[in-house]
This record gives structure tokens, sequence and C-alpha cells, in this order.
């Protein structure tokens, strides 16, 4: 991100940071927390909360904001506020430590967050570009449109129209190529004069990273009728995406045009030491650092009441993508309707009808803070959990591809094999680390609870470690690590992740009580721990995060752990507060269609792992 | 934390209210401040711009973009009729002439010698907005609308369908927990907004609609029927645009629940007047509730706005308990314990106690309780 509109409050090198406070404000709930650097180390040490304050009848984001820094004044016994302005620097040096604090950083979703509409010339090529050009930035793609995306000129600039964006990214053409398309599409925009979704007298923001010979036109057609700017290609050419310089353009923009629209951002802008940031932007920063700092592949998703973010980095490749309807509140009955009550069903330990099931679901819908009372509401929800996840992951797999369209040179080799471009980048049996974030998986009564939902929903193969993010503070370490990496650091080790264990996951089927796999697990007491896992088992060892376990396993004829079908499996793995996991249930996953041996079958899975009360 | 309940519903019987009519886009006031306005009064008037057509002459002339000029016969913002020319080539063969000819009445717009296109764009479309409630113009926004404020009874429901409309509100059941079925219906209630009971199922819906009734409102359905009524699955409550005959109100939500005993008896008491309602309901980002508003005559006089701000929730509150297994039950806070508490589902959270009516009581999660406002 560039630092051209950064505010007056921004931080001084030169200081140092002793106390940081940082907010995310969310759709619903500004989440408040205090980090102190305690001996040489950071730590995250109070937290608070108040509800979001954008609408009426306040109107102002830094309400909620100065309400959740109040709270934790009452808990920490720290003075941070003087009337609505934060104290900052601390006053440690004037003598009164408990005083003020050294910077204010902030994350924001709220309103809805970013808004985008995307155009390229080829759907599946500068299209799929610029949509993960502004996924990557933190938005929301709310429409894709390209020349050939099948839809008539008219139909494009009715949808233009009617759209209200609080941003437009255009791509399309190479360097150096045709010119026509994307100034076809520019003449659309032209004729649509979209407005912007917040405010009516400003105008739309409009980044242009297509072929630069095109600029001259562009400028002409979009530049009297929209707030243009340009950004490098981000298909310089076809074998090559530069997605960088475009998402730093919709971060300045994001700061300079949106967030100054809407209502109390332009104070917040001025409180806050470092330039706010979308809080998904702030969330892929910090899964890119984790996947670079220990050199693994990785899945992040973070399930919130409307929207399912979920982040990978494999092979170094960061990707975003945002299912805009998938929630556990406010978007849960979009759930129902995208996965179908059987998907749903087949995760619930006991049978309910389908009419009071649906009522329920609606409920929740309409009334989005309610909280699940009986346990029967809560493994409903935790159902419902799974297939979101499910979907979210789907739909990522969809965009987190190679490049498409991309020449692929052949070889002898590949005489019998018929390649596409454009295959997905996400490799389960690659996956290293799953990062849980979110409310029902932050907040699940039972840690057990949070790693099922993700190994179900996910089915990784072979040997993956699963965490969650414990507070859901990743957005607020994510704008953090751009002012002080180390404290961003110190605090997600510490603090943020809690590690829940290693799953391992033979690839295979087989009959129910088949053998799948022989095991023998050196646990770090000495003691051994041998048998024969079965298809349909799960087992659980106790093995905490500083402990490490020998596996050694022995697959079945027709079963893979990643080394091929039949062969042999050694590995170390580290425990977590759950533990290490054996997943004998066969991938792909399969339930009993029949309702009472699903029910049957669910109930020995729940009651191995101990994932809800005895005698639920 | 301080303000962990849901805010309710705002059931009362006098208050004053401030609707925002403003107009998608730049346009002409018709009213001024302190002028009367009735539900359909034209408050504000704008052009919505006409649908844009767009024609590739150069291929179709079988030219260079750039040499389209050469070609037009109608230039850039002239007005053109249906099937005038547009362009033509003059062939010395008259046989081989082509003439591409408008598709729309409108004006031209733009051509362009780098695609080689014109774009068409059909005569503005004129929007009136209506003043929706019976009120007076307290603030005009110049060129985008104005506020209307009137001194009303007013009901907020939890969830609807459908857009604004006013008419005579009209008592279908005798009691809250009474259904509303279809031969309750009759063609006096034409429209009519009809109150509901408890429910209401797939079949009154169909015989409102055969009747011409503009609104209903009722406790809850079963979400089967409104997926019935809508033809697909509600995924998101974004609401307020379906078309399906009529305005649907719930208050208590979905399943079969009983009216709350006040809304009920405040909608009985103003039986055979006119209101106004919406189905709009948004849930996420500025909550937008589905509304009856019931002016009352006479110029607005200077009483509380709705949706006053609460200081927290207290002892004696009248609230309703939203989840299930309570679900629908109605009380008063007799409680307030400041730790948290574990529930069945083991999760600790803080809780209060709520007595019934009938003396018994129960303690539940703060977050499942919605205080029932304007009490």
């Amino acid at each position: 991100m560039t630092a051209a509109h950064q505010s007056p409050a921004i931080a001084n090198p030169a200081q140092p940071l002793n106390v940081i406070v940082a907010t995310d404000c969310g759709s619903t709930t500004t989440k408040a927390i205090l980090i102190e650097k305690v001996g040489n180390e950071y730590r995250q040490t109070y937290r608070g909360e108040a509800p979001t304050t954008v609408e009426a009848p306040f109107e102002d984001v830094t309400r909620g904001v100065l309400n959740a820094i109040a709270e934790i004044e009452e808990l920490s016994g720290r003075t941070i506020l003087d009337g609505d302005r934060i104290i900052t620097p601390n006053h440690a040096t004037q003598g009164d430590p408990k005083r003020g604090v050294d910077i204010y950083v902030s994350t924001s979703s709220a309103g809805g967050g970013l808004q985008m509409m995307v155009t390229g010339v080829v759907q599946n090529m500068t299209g799929e570009s610029a949509q993960r050009a502004a996924l990557g930035a933190g938005a929301i793609v709310i429409d894709v449109l390209a020349s050939n995306d099948g839809r008539l000129p008219y139909e494009k600039i009715e949808r233009i129209r009617t759209m209200r964006p609080d941003m437009i990214l255009m791509s399309g053409g190479t360097d150096g190529g045709a010119v026509t398309h994307v100034v076809e599409m520019a003449e659309y925009i032209a004729a649509a004069d979209p407005r912007p979704r917040f405010g009516s007298t400003y105008r739309l923001p409009l980044v242009y990273a297509g072929n630069t010979d095109a600029r001259p036109q562009i400028k002409t057609i979009l530049g009297e009728k929209t707030a243009l700017d340009f950004a490098d290609n981000i298909r310089p050419v076809l074998e090559r995406e530069n997605l960088t310089p475009a998402r730093n353009k919709i971060h300045d923009l994001f700061l300079e045009h949106v967030m100054q629209q809407a209502p109390g951002y332009k104070k917040l802008i001025e409180m806050a030491g470092a330039p706010i940031m979308p809080t998904p932007a702030a969330v892929g920063v910090i899964m890119e650092t984790i996947a670079k700092r220990e050199g693994i592949n990785l899945i992040g998703v973070d399930i919130g009441g409307a929207t399912t973010d979920v982040f990978s980095v494999f092979n170094g490749l960061f990707n975003r993508t945002v299912s805009a309807n998938l929630g556990m509140s406010y978007s849960i009955s979009n759930v129902l309707a995208e996965a179908g009550l059987d998907n749903i069903m087949r995760w619930v330990p006991f049978t309910i009808d389908e009419q009071t099931l649906r009522n329920r679901i609606k409920n929740k819908m309409v009334r989005p803070t309610t909280i699940p009372q009986s346990l029967d509401e809560l493994q409903i929800e935790h159902a419902i959990a799974r297939e979101a996840l499910r979907l979210a992951l789907i739909h990522h797999k969809s965009l987190a591809t190679g490049l498409k369209g991309v020449q692929q040179e052949r070889t002898i080799s590949d005489v019998f094999e018929q390649r596409t471009s454009g295959k997905t980048l996400i490799d389960l049996l690659k996956l290293d680390l799953i990062v849980g974030s979110g409310g029902i998986l932050s907040h699940a009564p039972r840690r057990i609870q949070s790693m099922l939902m993700m190994v179900d929903a996910y089915e990784p193969l072979g040997v993956t470690t699963l965490s969650v993010d414990s507070i859901f503070m990743m957005p607020h370490l994510g704008v953090l690590s751009t002012v002080n990496e180390q404290a961003a650091t110190d605090v997600f080790v510490r603090d943020c992740m809690v590690y829940l264990g290693t799953c391992i996951a033979p690839i295979g089927q087989g009959k129910d009580g088949e053998r799948c796999a022989d095991y023998e697990v050196a646990l770090p007491d000495g003691r051994i721990e041998k048998g024969t896992l079965a298809f349909g088992d799960l087992k659980l060892f106790s093995l905490t995060r500083d402990q490490q376990a020998t596996l050694t396993l022995q697959p079945a004829k027709q079963v893979d752990l990643g080394e091929g079908p039949g062969q042999s499996f050694a590995r170390t793995a580290k425990g977590g507060v759950v533990g290490l996991m054996l997943d004998g249930r066969g991938r792909p996953l399969q339930l009993p269609t029949e309702q009472a041996a699903r029910v049957a079958m669910l109930t020995r899975w729940y009651q191995a792992v101990g994932l809800y009360p005895a005698g639920s | 934390m301080a303000h962990s309940y849901t805010p309710g519903l705002t059931v009362t019987e006098r208050t004053t209210v401030r609707r925002r009519r403003i107009l998608p886009l730049p346009g002409t006031v018709l009213v001024k401040v302190g002028d009367a306005v009735r539900a359909d009064t034209a408050v504000a008037r704008a052009e919505l711009p006409g649908k844009v057509v767009p024609l590739n002459l150069a291929n179709q002339l079988g030219i260079a973009p750039d040499e389209i000029n050469d070609y037009l016969v109608k230039k850039e913002k002239d007005s053109v009729q249906k099937d005038d020319v547009l362009a033509e080539n003059k062939p010395f063969i008259k046989w081989f002439k082509t003439e591409i000819r408008s598709p729309i009445t409108g004006k031209v717009e733009s051509v362009s010698t780098i695609t080689g296109q014109i774009l068409l764009r059909e005569p503005p479309r004129v929007l009136e907005l209506r003043g929706y409630i019976d009120g007076a113009v307290a603030e005009v926004h110049p060129d985008q609308g104005v506020t209307v404020e009137s001194t009303c009874s007013l009901v907020q429901g939890i969830f609807g369908i459908g857009g604004e409309t006013s008419g005579e509100l009209i008592m279908g059941v005798k009691a809250p927990d009474q259904p509303l079925l279809p031969e309750q219906l009759n063609q006096s209630m034409k429209g009519k907004v009809v109150v509901g009971g408890a429910f209401l199922s797939a079949a009154t819906m169909t015989r409102a609609k055969e009747l011409g009734i503009i609104g209903l409102v009722v406790g809850g359905i079963h979400d089967k029927d409104l997926r019935a009524l809508l033809g697909y699955d509600l995924g998101v409550a974004i609401t307020g645009t379906e078309q399906v005959g009529f305005t649907l109100i719930l208050t208590e939500g979905f399943g079969t629940i009983p009216m709350a005993p006040k809304t009920f008896a405040l909608l009985s008491a103003h039986a055979g007047q006119k209101a106004s309602i919406s189905g709009a309901t948004q849930i996420r980002a500025g909550v937008i509730r589905p509304e009856i508003i019931i002016p009352h005559s006479g110029p607005a006089a200077a009483t509380k706005l709705a949706q006053a701000e609460r200081e927290g929730i207290q002892l004696g509150d009248p609230v309703r308990i939203i989840r299930d297994p309570l679900f629908g039950k109605i009380g008063a806070v007799s409680g307030l314990p400041s730790e948290l508490r574990a529930i069945p589902t083991e999760s600790e959270v803080r809780v209060l106690e709520v007595r019934f009516p009938d003396g018994t009581t129960t303690v539940v999660p703060r977050a499942n309780i919605e205080v029932i406002e304007g009490a």
C-alpha cells in the first residue's frame, strides 16, 4: 500500500511502540484489542466490543470505536480516551505509563465492505484476473462483465446501471494488443453512467488496469464521468498476471473516495496512525505472512454472519475469495438454499421434520444475533457451518487457478495426458495448515467441534494441521503488521493462533469395519499405541502443541497416504489442544443415505472424539 | 457487554415518525416545508434516463470503425424515430445498398470511431415519488426529495415482503392466537390491510390475492409457504421489491406464533383507519424492518421520535424470547445476574431471568431476548 494518503496522526518510526490499540469495525460489532509490550514481547491483554455505529441513528463509525475502547479502559484501568480523542503517545516517559497508547490502527468492513464491479475482455482470462485483483484487495465482487460473458450489449449496460458499486476495476487486453474490446466496454460504462453506492454527488472511482495503449481513449470516454485512475496492466502478457499495482490503487481509492463517503470515516482516518485497511485485506496479509514464514501451503477461512472469506497460499501464490452470501446469521438461509436440506441434514445426529428446521433457520436469519441455547440447536448450527465451509471452498477452488488461456509446452511424456490450463491451485494432499476464524469456529464450546467441522467440510488428505483464531484478532494483527511486524508476529504466535492438532486422513474407500491401515503411534511419554484403523473409525490421541508423536502407517493396498496406494508411511506430527486425529472414514467421505444408519454413524463418530456432552 | 441484547421492535400508540423520500437520482421537489401531504401525493419527480441500445455500424456495413462518420445519416445528439435510417452505404449498384435503421425512438447518444458503435438512447421515463404516509413536509432536500413527518401509531414487524402501500386497516380474526383462514376473507376486504392472528397458510394467501387485498399482517407463516409464494427460497433478508399481489408483514417470526397481545390490541383499536404499510426488510447493514404506520389526524404535534436511544435492559422490561426452545414466549425481566452462566451447549454467556404471566420463570441468554419497545 502506498503512503500517499496517510493521516496526520501517522506513526513516528523513531518512537517506540509499547502500547497499541486496534479495532476492527465489522458490519455488526466493533472489536477492540489492547496489545502491550511485556518484557521483550508483545501480548494481547484486553479486549472490548460494542455495536458498530455506521447506521442511523448514530451514522458515525467512531462512536462504536470509542465505545469499544471505553470497554478496554474499564477492564484494564488504563486511560486511553480524552473525550472523543485517543491519547497518543503513551505517557510512560512522563511517568504515567497507564495513560495513552502509542498508536491506534483499524480495519473496516462496516456498511457491507468494499463492493466492486470488475470488467475484462475475455471472461476466464482478464475477467478472472480482474476478479482476483479486486478480491485480493479485500473487495466483494458484485459482478464480472466481459465482452464474451454471453450477455447482449444492452443487457450489460442495464446491469451496470442498476448496480451501485463503490468502485469499478477495468481490465482487458495485453499491452500492445488490440484496443477495440476494452474501449467498447468503456463506452458501455459511460452510457450506463453508474452511480456510487454512497453519496449521489461524487464521481464513482474507476481503476483502469488494462492495455496501456488504450489509456488515451479511456480517458476521453470516462475521464469526465468517473474519478478515473490508472494502474499497470494486470495481464501485461498472456502468460503473466501483475495484480499488485491494481490492488494498491484500489486500496488508495478506497481510502481517498469510498471511505470519505461512509459515515464518520473521515474522523476515523484522522484518529488512526496507519491507513485503514479493508478487513479481508488485513486477514490476507496475515495469511501470506504465516505461509511465507513457515514455508507452508495453507488455507484460511473466516466464516462470518454474512460472508465467508477463503484465503489460500499454495507454492507462494496467494488467493482470496469471498462467498458473499454464505454465513451463519444474515446469510444462514442462503446456505440452506444453496446446499439443500439433505446436505445439511446429513450432519445432524438426530431426526427433525423439514418444516421445523426451515422455520428455525429463517428465524435465525431475521434475528441474527441470537445464539443456540439447546444442544440440538448447536448441532444444527454446526451442520450448517460444515456446508457453508464446504461451499465456500468449492467457490475458492474455482477461482484459485493457474492462468487460463496460456499456451503450454508439451513434451513427449505428456502425449498420453490431456491437461488443460487453469487447473485449481488447491491441492489438499499438499496442504499443510488450515486456519479457521469467525464466531462459529473461534467460539465453539469445545475445540474438537471446530476441528471436526473443518475436517468434515474440507476433507483434508494425508497429514494436515488445523488451528483457529482464538478471539478473532487476525484483522487487527494484519493492519498492525504494516506498522510493526514484530508486534504482530508476537501476538499472533502467543495469543491469536490456537493449534487444534493434526488430522491424518488416508485416501480411499472401503466397507465399514474393513481394514484401512495399521498404525503405530509413538507418544512422547514412551507409550506406543498400536492397532488397526478400520474404515468408519475416528480415533483421537491426546498430544499437546509442544509434543511430537512419531507415526507409522501401513495402509491397505487400495489406500494411499501420499506415498502411493498400499505404500507405508512414516511421519512425525505435532499436537494441539485437541490432539492427533486418525480419520479412517475414507476419502471422499461417505455417509449412509438411510436415515437411521446415518444417525447411528454420526453418533458413533461424535462419541469417539467427545464432540458433545455425554448423553446428548 | 453493556448492550448485549437485541434492540426490540417498536409497538407504540403515539409517536412521531420521519420518513425520507429520496429520488434515485437528482430531480425536482414538488412540495415545500410545512405542506400537508397524503400517502399518494407526488412529492418529487425525476426523469430516469432511457435504455441504451448499442449498434455496431462498422460491422453491419462491413467498413472500418474510423470510416463510419462518412456513412452516418444521423449525427450525435440527433433525435431519431423507430425505423429511421441511421447510416447507409452508397454503392454504385443500388441493389447492394445497405441501410441501418433505428430499432428505437430516441436520440443518438454517441458515435465511436474506435469500435464502430453507435449508442442510441430511449426517451427518459418520468418517475414520481409518493409521500407514503399522511403527514407534513418537515424538510426539503433540494433536487433529491423530502422528509415527511407524521404523528402516528407505529408497529414494526420482524420480516416482510412487498413494497409500500396504504389502505384501511381491518381485523380478520378476533384473538391474537387465532389463525387467519381463507373463509374469513371476503369481497369487502379488497384494497384493505387485513390483520390475522397466529398464522396464515398458503391457501389464505392465494385467497387474499384473488380478492385484491393489499396487505396482510400476521404473527407467523411457514417458510415453505413463503417459498411457494415467492417461487424461490429466500436466501438473504433483503426484501421490499417483491410483487406477489400484496404486502405481507410478520410481527413475530416463522412458524405458528400468536401475535403479541399488545400489537394485536393496538391494531384492533385502529381498525377502520387508514394505514401505510411497507414490507421492506433489510437485516444487514442498516436495519430496516417492515412497518405499519397509522397516522393520527390533525397536524403533527411534537411528540417523541421513535427509536429513542435506550440505556440497556432493565428489570421489569417486557421481553419476547426469540430463540427455541421457548421461541415466541412473552414475559418480563425478573433477574439480571451479572456473572457468566453455562448453558446446555456448554457456552458461558450472560443470561437473564424472565417471569411469564403465569408466574413461572426461566433463564435465557441475553442474546436470545428482544425488548418490546414503546411500552
